[in-house]
């Protein structure tokens, strides 16, 4: 008797050690498949870093951050970035211009005026949007809107950062209206019954209430939005043109930094070239810039932050 | 004696579901009325129908009128935005918008066209005063409502709706997301209100009507049962079911 019950003892506590062997086995796992993503972006840093700093070695950085004449590929290069990120920025405002009032006023609508029923129509319809591959709109900005806006302004180049800015202000709608519609959907409704209470109308409810409380969840999807407005390539490489310009008229051709890596990267350069180097070079401060703008929305989200 | 607000035949309907059945009452100025009965009993529906909540609900109708003032609020001639600054409402839950104390309580001025500070500043002071809640928060106006208690936060709902200078005051269970001390504050403070204001409150508890009310009705599957001074109706009620459910016999 006494042994047997020794014995089952001894199953269970093997039992136990076995379960406990497997659930340490899946943690590791869960960690190094986290850990992938990680190591990766450490990794494209280190790359990035490493052909920057030997590129600076030949560019001295203060010509490359302030000069205006960016000619890479010309038989006397001149390494001025600022056309480039006057054509990159220029692209992302007035994309931004198009797609913050639609994106911001679509999800008002659909989270406020809107049945249920419309709702549950045009939010995928939206989200459809997003799904579009980004050279679909780059063609679509070639052969339909620029010819739209020729029309209208005769004199406009083939390739106009207009024609991208609009094509790409329609491909981040979607990412505004959204997150937004999530975030204001979230506000809690006795809230909004507050405010009724109190005799506000449905807009004052909207514009007053509800957009402040989800502020926040706003103002962090204009950022990713923006942040995808500056790392957009192929509506740029396709209907922005290739003419690095210092200049805010978007009726002219120009170039981003993204077009301009494109433009490298796919015709042919020698490894360890300086143009090879400039490509990284463009590609650090890009990825600056998105950084940076990603921790001023970081603080702004905190400074707004209505907890509810 | 003055009547308030005269609710006359009103039936009201979710859809097709017919949550109020012909309700007949008069409701007395300066006076605290409790609606009790068991949940689902449609006081508060009914409570909701009084400044016009339920026409947020889509699907909802009703028949009969409540007249207020001499109109009745139903009619077209009556704009539901107005109504709600003179019929101001608390809730079960405390509501505060997630802005600070100051900016609860100014919503409501601002929006009537007030602008100049110094008359804001004195809104908020008195409002805060009369809903009991000045001491506690006059050092911190600019701090997040969020940062209050809940019994706090419910005190600043109701200086938010005074804000406005209402003439009624409709409490939805006001108390039933509070502690007991944060309770018999809010109690407190309803009998001191009663004074300036008609103040209409549903109540879950018939302990609560019984302390605080004038006048108690009584409803049961969308009917009024009973109605008449408190007193009368805890001591000594005229209907049977009115009885039972005082004497805890159900709900």
């Amino acid at each position: 008797m006494y042994a047997i019950q020794e014995k089952s003892k001894k199953i269970n506590r093997n039992k136990i050690k076995k379960r406990n062997v497997k659930e340490r086995c899946i943690k590791i796992i869960l960690f190094l498949l986290a850990s992938i993503s990680i190591l990766t972006t450490i990794g494209i840093v280190i790359i990035l870093s490493r052909e920057t700093i030997s590129f600076l070695r030949e560019v001295s950085i203060i010509e490359f951050l302030t000069g205006t004449e960016w000619t890479a590929l010309f038989a006397n290069p001149k390494f001025g970035v600022l056309p480039l990120v006057m054509g990159t920025l220029m692209i992302a405002v007035y994309g931004s211009f198009i797609a913050i009032p639609i994106g911001l006023g679509s999800a008002i609508y659909l989270s406020e005026y809107a049945s249920e029923k419309t709702r549950k129509i045009v939010k995928p319809l939206l989200e459809i949007l997003s799904g579009i591959p980004s050279i679909v709109y780059g063609y679509f900005a070639l052969t339909f809107i620029t010819p739209l806006l020729q029309k209208v302004i005769p004199d406009i180049n083939i390739f106009n950062a207009l024609s991208a800015s609009v094509a790409v202000g329609i491909m981040i709608i979607p990412m505004i209206s959204s997150l937004s519609e999530d975030a204001m959907k979230a506000v809690p409704n006795e809230i909004r019954q507050g405010a009724y209470a109190l005799g506000a109308t449905k807009f004052e409810v909207s514009i007053k209430i509800v957009v402040p409380a989800a502020l926040s969840s706003i103002i962090s999807s204009f950022v990713l939005a923006i942040s995808r407005a500056i790392g957009e390539t192929m509506i740029v490489s396709l209907a922005a043109g290739s003419t690095p310009k210092l200049t805010l008229n978007p009726l002219e051709s120009v170039q981003t930094m993204t077009s301009f890596i494109v433009q490298v990267a796919s015709g042919d350069v020698t490894h360890g070239s300086l143009i090879y180097k400039t490509i990284f070079a463009v590609g650090m401060l890009l990825f600056l810039i998105t950084l940076i703008m990603n921790i001023i929305a970081r603080m702004i989200i905190k400074k707004y932050r209505e907890e509810y | 004696m003055n009547i308030k607000i005269d609710v006359k035949n009103l039936d009201f309907f979710y859809g097709d579901f017919k949550a109020l059945n012909n309700i007949n009452i008069e409701i007395e100025e300066n006076k605290v009325t409790a609606f009790i009965g068991p949940s689902g009993c449609g006081k508060s529906t009914f409570i909701r129908t009084m400044n016009r909540m339920n026409d947020l609900i889509d699907g909802t109708k009703h028949v009969g009128e409540i007249i207020y003032e001499g109109k009745n609020i139903y009619s077209s001639e009556v704009d539901v935005v107005e109504l709600r600054t003179k019929v101001g409402m608390v809730f079960q839950k405390p509501n505060p918008f997630p802005k600070s104390i100051y900016e609860n309580i100014v919503f409501g001025p601002k929006r009537n066209g007030i602008k100049k500070k110094a008359e804001l500043d004195r809104i908020v002071e008195t409002s805060l005063k009369d809903a009991a809640l000045w001491e506690e928060v006059k050092d911190r106006l600019d701090s997040s409502a969020w940062s209050l208690s809940g019994g706090q936060q419910q005190r600043l709902c109701i200086a938010r709706a005074l804000a406005m200078k209402p003439d009624v005051l409709l409490m939805d269970e006001p108390t039933s997301a509070l502690d007991p001390v944060a309770t018999s504050k809010i109690e407190e403070l309803i009998g001191e209100l009663k004074d300036k204001y008609t103040i209409v409150i549903v109540t879950h508890s018939m302990q609560q009507a019984g302390r605080i009310s004038d006048n108690t009705a009584f409803f049961l599957m969308g009917k009024l049962i009973e109605y008449g001074e408190t007193s009368k109706i805890f001591s000594n009620p005229e209907d049977k079911r009115t009885e039972d459910y005082i004497t805890g016999r159900f709900g």
